[in-house]
């Protein structure tokens, strides 16, 4: 295995340009559904955040069985359902995206709607579109061993997650098996946002191991991180933080506020009621929200 | 019988055939092995089998009966009817063979607490049973729809001293109440044992579920074999997950005999309202394992619906699609309707109340006996009783005085 330089092992070229050796700034991972809360938001918001600090962008499938979310991302994986998102209105959104921006992104979903759309065929049009990696929650290292193949084969990454009870022999394992980087979960549980000082406490330790055993691969540290202040502490000793519940709940709030996608919560169809008061002021509210996240101003 | 054991599913990694594995967060995967470890440790303890076995006879009620259904049998006139009477479990069904199994297991392994789902509330039941009875704290999840249903199983919970968490996400259904358990787990690995109902869930559980049932299928042969002097031609038991049916059916793949699993088609297996996973769906991954799902084309699991609440799930378990695809076993569904007549046929002729779940796999006997000879002999799974059914039982046959009207009272030599 060459690993000469640092992260030799990314294959997509935009991935490895995000975790370039000579950066100090923490990079920063957003994760949204795709979707949520209207089909017609997700570019604007994908380039949005783009534009206001966001490095990779993983844009969520959504599953109607999501066992690792917790009650924020259910929500819009539910919401985006109704909307109509599917995995070849994703990869849509993709090539929609790579008309505009470079920026790295990762798709992350579970893997049946993944296996229905045919494994093959899904890491095919997802390179063709533009597609830099692959997060499967479902899908731990050791289960379908050719999926992973495929992936890099197509110049593609499968990302694989630690967690804090991951002991240091498998930790060792998965960093050899994952390719952009290594997800770091920092407490066990689903997602969603946590009590600051509990996610500090524990995860100091978390890390330590984590530098000990994953050498291979960038890491990326999430689950619980809801504000800047957060993501900069837990983010010191690693490459960069996830915010993934924080902000879908975020894009809820602030598209609700506006009254955009009010419907939203009786089971409607968002799209709907796309036209009813929007003023489309959210979208900048959401965008602050980011900066913030990022820079802290 | 000394056949040879050929039989040999699952791999080391938790596959039959190409179904099953461990489809989960990574969190969980330290306490899959941790288990997978136990379990095999505790196969091979004497003192910890000992301790099972005893806790079966004395608490459970084990062995269960071998019953000749007579009038059943004289009704169809053709083979004789045999029905294996895990009714007459501690609780009312079979589901108490397994809770006692892994129950032992979570002690082992030093955990405190216990979190198990449930749909009919059977296994709910069962679960909270065996935490009253080792004085361990536990959470039962359970979706609000089948809290609705089953009110009475969800006040016998709470007799039992289990907190019982109505799941409001999704169907509402079991389903939804399974994800909030793996969620409970994901969340609280530490100290909690996730006593799952059914042979469903990521390797080990399909395995380890069959473990603490197959003494359904062992005590039936030594039984069969003491009775009649031979083994049964055919078995026949329901399927939702499919936990009595692998009970029974699994010390039996190696020998000759015909085996039909019956599943529940709802209002009809193309009405769109079907539960009937291996006839209509197709594989794909849900709670952890590789199996037959009833999915739509964008791979989204599609609601199940079946009168029964234990059948009214969109999976199945692994090792059942295994020996779907290898042909071993034949699965075939009956509706609603037909499960209902089933219930009255039954009762009125057996003096047994079957569980609706237990009801599908008597009603293919309307298939299934035309097709046999009087010196032949089948084996039903009576896997539950039907005592927490009464509500949707009367409600059913409210309506519907002909369907009451049972077979039973044109038989005049009772």
């Amino acid at each position: 295995m060459n690993i000469h330089s640092e992260h030799s092992r990314t294959r997509s070229a935009r991935l490895s340009a995000c975790f370039r050796p000579d950066r100090s700034d923490p990079v920063m991972s957003l994760f949204l559904t795709a979707g949520f809360p209207t089909l017609e938001d997700s570019l604007d918001l994908i380039l949005g955040f783009e534009q206001n600090g966001a490095d990779i962008i993983e844009l969520g499938m959504p599953f109607s069985d999501p066992l690792a979310d917790g009650p924020t991302i259910q929500f819009a994986s539910q919401t985006a359902i109704r909307n109509g998102v599917t995995i070849s209105w994703i990869l849509d959104l993709v090539r929609e995206v790579r008309k505009h921006s470079s920026i790295p992104i990762v798709l992350m979903g579970y893997l049946n709607p993944l296996l229905r759309y045919g494994a093959d065929r899904m890491i095919r049009d997802a390179a063709d579109a533009g597609v830099d990696g692959f997060i499967l929650p479902d899908l731990p290292v050791g289960e379908m061993p050719s999926i992973r193949e495929s992936i890099r084969e197509h110049g593609m990454d499968l990302i694989q997650l630690v967690a804090p009870n991951t002991s240091a022999e498998r930790m060792r394992e998965i960093d050899r098996q994952s390719s952009g980087f290594v997800y770091c979960v920092s407490v066990t549980g689903v997602t969603g946002a946590r009590e600051g000082e509990e996610v500090s406490k524990s995860v100091d330790r978390f890390i330590d191991r984590v530098i000990e055993n994953v050498a291979l691969n960038p890491k990326m540290i999430g689950f619980g991180i809801k504000n800047h202040e957060n993501a900069m502490q837990v983010s010191k000793r690693v490459d960069g933080f996830i915010v993934g519940s924080a902000l879908v709940e975020q894009i809820r709030a602030t598209a609700m506020a506006d009254g955009h996608a009010n419907h939203a919560e009786n089971g409607q169809p968002v799209a709907d009621s796309v036209e009813t008061k929007s003023s489309g002021d959210w979208k900048e509210e959401l965008f602050r929200f980011v900066r913030h996240l990022k820079f802290g101003d | 019988m000394t056949a040879v054991q050929t039989y040999n599913q699952p791999t080391a990694n938790g596959y039959f055939g190409q179904f099953g594995g461990r489809f989960v967060p990574e969190t969980l995967i330290p306490v899959l092995d941790e288990l997978i470890g136990e379990l095999e440790r505790a196969q091979q303890d004497e003192q910890f089998l000992a301790e099972y076995h005893r806790l079966l006879t004395d608490y459970v009620g084990r062995p269960t009966k071998l019953t000749l259904a007579e009038r059943l049998t004289e009704h169809y006139g053709r083979a004789k009817i045999y029905l294996k009477r895990e009714d007459l479990c501690h609780t009312g069904a079979h589901k108490i063979n397994n809770a006692v199994g892994q129950i032992l297991l979570a002690r082992r392994m030093g955990k405190t607490r216990i979190i198990a789902e449930t749909g009919a509330g059977q296994h709910g039941v069962a679960t909270a049973t065996v935490c009253a009875r080792f004085g361990m704290e536990c959470v039962i999840y359970m979706g609000e729809e089948d809290m609705e249903r089953q009110r009475l199983n969800v006040d016998r919970m709470r007799l039992l001293g289990a907190e019982v968490r109505g799941v409001s996400s999704g169907s509402k259904t079991l389903k939804d109440a399974t994800n909030e358990a793996i969620r409970d787990w994901v969340t609280n690995v530490e100290n909690t044992f996730y006593i799952i109902g059914s042979v469903v869930g990521p390797h080990p559980y399909p395995m380890m579920t069959r473990f603490f049932h197959r003494v359904i299928g062992d005590e039936t042969k030594r039984q069969i074999l003491e009775r009649e002097g031979r083994l049964p031609d055919v078995l026949l038991a329901c399927v939702g997950g499919g936990s009595n049916a692998i009970g029974l059916f699994y010390p039996f793949l190696d020998d000759p005999v015909r085996i039909i699993g019956v599943e529940a088609a709802g209002f009809g297996v193309d009405s769109g309202k079907t539960a009937a996973t291996m006839t209509k769906g197709s594989p794909g991954v849900l709670h952890g394992s590789l199996s037959y799902l009833l999915q739509d084309d964008g791979g989204q699991v599609e609601l199940a619906h079946s009168i029964s609440a234990g059948l009214d799930y969109p999976g199945v378990g692994p090792e059942h699609s295994y020996l779907h695809d290898s042909g071993r076993v034949e699965y075939r569904a009956v509706t609603d309707d037909e499960a209902m007549t089933a219930v009255s046929l039954v009762s009125s002729m057996e003096g047994i109340i079957p569980a609706i779940e237990t009801a599908h796999a008597f009603a293919f006997l309307e298939t299934l006996m035309p097709q046999t000879d009087p010196d032949e002999l089948v084996v039903i799974n009576c896997s539950g009783r039907g005592d927490k059914d009464m509500q949707t039982i009367s409600e059913y046959f409210r309506d519907r005085v002909d369907a009451v009207a049972p077979p039973a009272q044109t038989t005049n030599k009772a």
